[in-house]
């Protein structure tokens, strides 16, 4: 009942401080508008600028950790030895279990000072450096996770493969990532959601400039790290500044929600196929 | 060929992840190890890096912890053995069912925005231990109540029955055979989700832990401070001694997580010896 109560409550805390925000400001200036400003004048309420913002962290995480996971997964369902997968898996559930705060530290002090030896001009708080290690943060998430799907093919269809005569490459390619695609598609769709909602990393790494850009170089702001700026700050409780933040929480709310009910039902419609 | 190039890519990629955790690791250590001492332990923040230390934030946490325990253990569990042993499966259930795991998926900066809303102000608890660990105690029931529930599936249904062929009633075959049963994969499951809560950075910055607390809290409605707290409040100055601090911190904070992990670890395999 307790988690009932809670989805409630959230929403319900949500809704209103987002209404009570709406009545100051136009839902469409919020939804379309290219400017976010809202602490300083004159004050702008465009969440499009936090909407790419955070949007870039996804896309550059995913473009890393997405085929990197992915291709960790096959090797180790398809190819590793039994004692190598016992080697390797409890090394992915350490980088899991490191908390995001470590990581973002990495991004700023490690990532960042490398990445600016090789690019000449890069801010310090830049995109990049918060992709690359969003990226890491959901890569054993997107490995163990498609691991699990790939095993859970019945060995009858890798027998069928071999016995019309393919290669362990063209029954790995040809019939088992096709058979458990659901379920990739399922733990990218998840990954991609608790990208979204990553906090500590981009706060630390990837800078307080809302900007509108698709520029890994540059500084940015994603919605999680506004509601931190935000919180840290000394905002009166009540003013349109501190509505602000329940009203981008309702959109990141809103966006990762779906997606995991998404994945959720993609995962339940892949279990009813093998059961 | 390609089969060939394919194979090693693929094992090329998870060598990788292996280096970066080493990477990782050895980075943090090289910078942070020469400050963890046992004056790192024993002092409180400030503004000189030969002084600071972590005792502020080392007794918040155990504070958070303990007092989340408190709270989300006995609820979470309950919850689990009521949803597996007692509740009708039906439309209800299935709903809560699906509640709980989307709820798992609820980014941690909401639950921080809920708590700042419910307990900090609308309770008026402040910002106050008690805020914190009610916050992160809503943040991983969904996590415990998962895990738990997964382990008493697991119990395997002709223990059941043997219990009722001797005339136990529902609750003596709970209490007796499905919980010892089921213990050590509920005990896993609340070592990871406090495991996570350790780590938990952005729902206490937004219930505003304090990031400067030079002195220990003495009861649920004092103002806290917690590692990675500490460690976010570091790593985001400027300069050079405080990014080092931020690494002691850290290999602090990851030296309490391992013990953690090892002993979950124990109770599954060695839960595992037993049954064979």
């Amino acid at each position: 009942m307790i988690s009932v109560v809670t989805t409630i409550s959230i929403i319900f805390v949500l809704v209103k401080e987002t209404s009570i925000f709406f009545t100051h400001v136009n839902v469409s200036e919020f939804l379309f508008g290219v400017r976010w400003a809202p602490l300083l004048e004159p004050r702008s309420f465009g969440v499009l600028p936090l909407v790419s913002g955070t949007f870039l962290i996804v896309f550059g995480s995913a473009v890393i950790a997405l085929p990197a996971g992915l291709a960790t997964a096959i090797y180790l369902s398809e190819y590793a030895s039994e004692r190598t997968r016992s080697a390797v898996k409890p090394v992915l559930e350490t980088l899991a279990g490191i908390p995001t705060v470590v990581y973002g530290y990495i991004a700023l002090t490690f990532i960042t000072p490398m990445l600016s030896s090789v690019i000449p001009h890069l801010k310090v708080f830049n995109a990049a450096s918060a992709s690359i290690v969003v990226g890491i943060m959901i890569l054993p998430m997107i490995a163990s996770l498609c691991d699990n799907a790939m095993r859970a093919v019945p060995d009858s269809l890798r027998h069928g493969g071999y016995a019309l005569g393919a290669t362990h490459f063209e029954v790995t390619a040809k019939i088992i990532v096709p058979a458990a695609l659901s379920g990739i598609m399922a733990s990218f769709v998840l990954a991609l959601s608790r990208a979204i909602g990553e906090t500590m990393i981009v706060t630390l790494a990837a800078g307080a400039t809302p900007n509108l850009t698709l520029s890994f170089m540059e500084s940015i702001q994603t919605m999680t790290a506004y509601i931190v700026q935000v919180s840290l700050g000394d905002t009166p409780a009540g003013g349109v500044e501190y509505q602000t933040i329940f009203a981008v929480a309702s959109l990141l709310f809103l966006i990762t929600f779906c997606m995991n009910v998404a994945a959720n039902r993609i995962l339940r419609k892949f279990q009813e196929m093998y059961d | 060929m390609t089969a060939r190039l394919f194979k090693i890519f693929c094992a090329a990629v998870t060598t990788l992840g292996v280096i970066v955790l080493v990477i990782v690791l050895f980075h943090i250590f090289r910078e942070g190890l020469r400050w963890v001492d046992v004056q790192f332990l024993e002092s409180f923040p400030s503004r000189f890096p030969e002084k600071a230390g972590i005792k502020s934030a080392l007794w918040g946490t155990i504070w958070l912890i303990s007092l989340t325990a408190l709270f989300s253990i006995p609820i979470g569990v309950g919850a689990a053995i009521y949803l597996e042993e007692y509740a009708q499966k039906g439309a209800v259930n299935s709903f809560i069912d699906i509640n709980i795991s989307n709820l798992a998926g609820v980014p941690s900066i909401v639950y921080g925005i809920l708590g700042l809303t419910m307990f900090v102000r609308f309770c008026g608890f402040d910002r106050s231990v008690l805020s914190g660990s009610l916050t992160m105690s809503l943040l991983i029931l969904p996590v415990i109540i998962i895990a738990s529930r997964e382990a008493i599936r697991a119990v395997p249904g002709s223990i059941r029955h043997a219990a009722y062929a001797l005339g136990a009633t529902k609750w003596q075959t709970v209490k007796s055979h499905v919980i010892p049963a089921a213990m050590p994969g509920i005990l896993t499951g609340i070592i990871l989700a406090f495991s996570r809560a350790l780590g938990e950075t952005a729902p206490l910055v937004m219930i505003g832990a304090l990031a400067y607390v030079a002195f220990v809290p003495e009861g649920p409605m004092d103002s806290f401070t917690a590692l990675p707290i500490q460690i976010f409040n570091w790593a985001s100055r400027p300069q050079e001694e405080f990014h080092q601090l931020a690494a002691g911190a850290i290999i602090v904070l990851l030296a309490v997580l391992f013990a953690m992990n090892s002993l979950a670890v124990y109770i599954r395999e060695s839960a595992e010896r037993k049954h064979k």
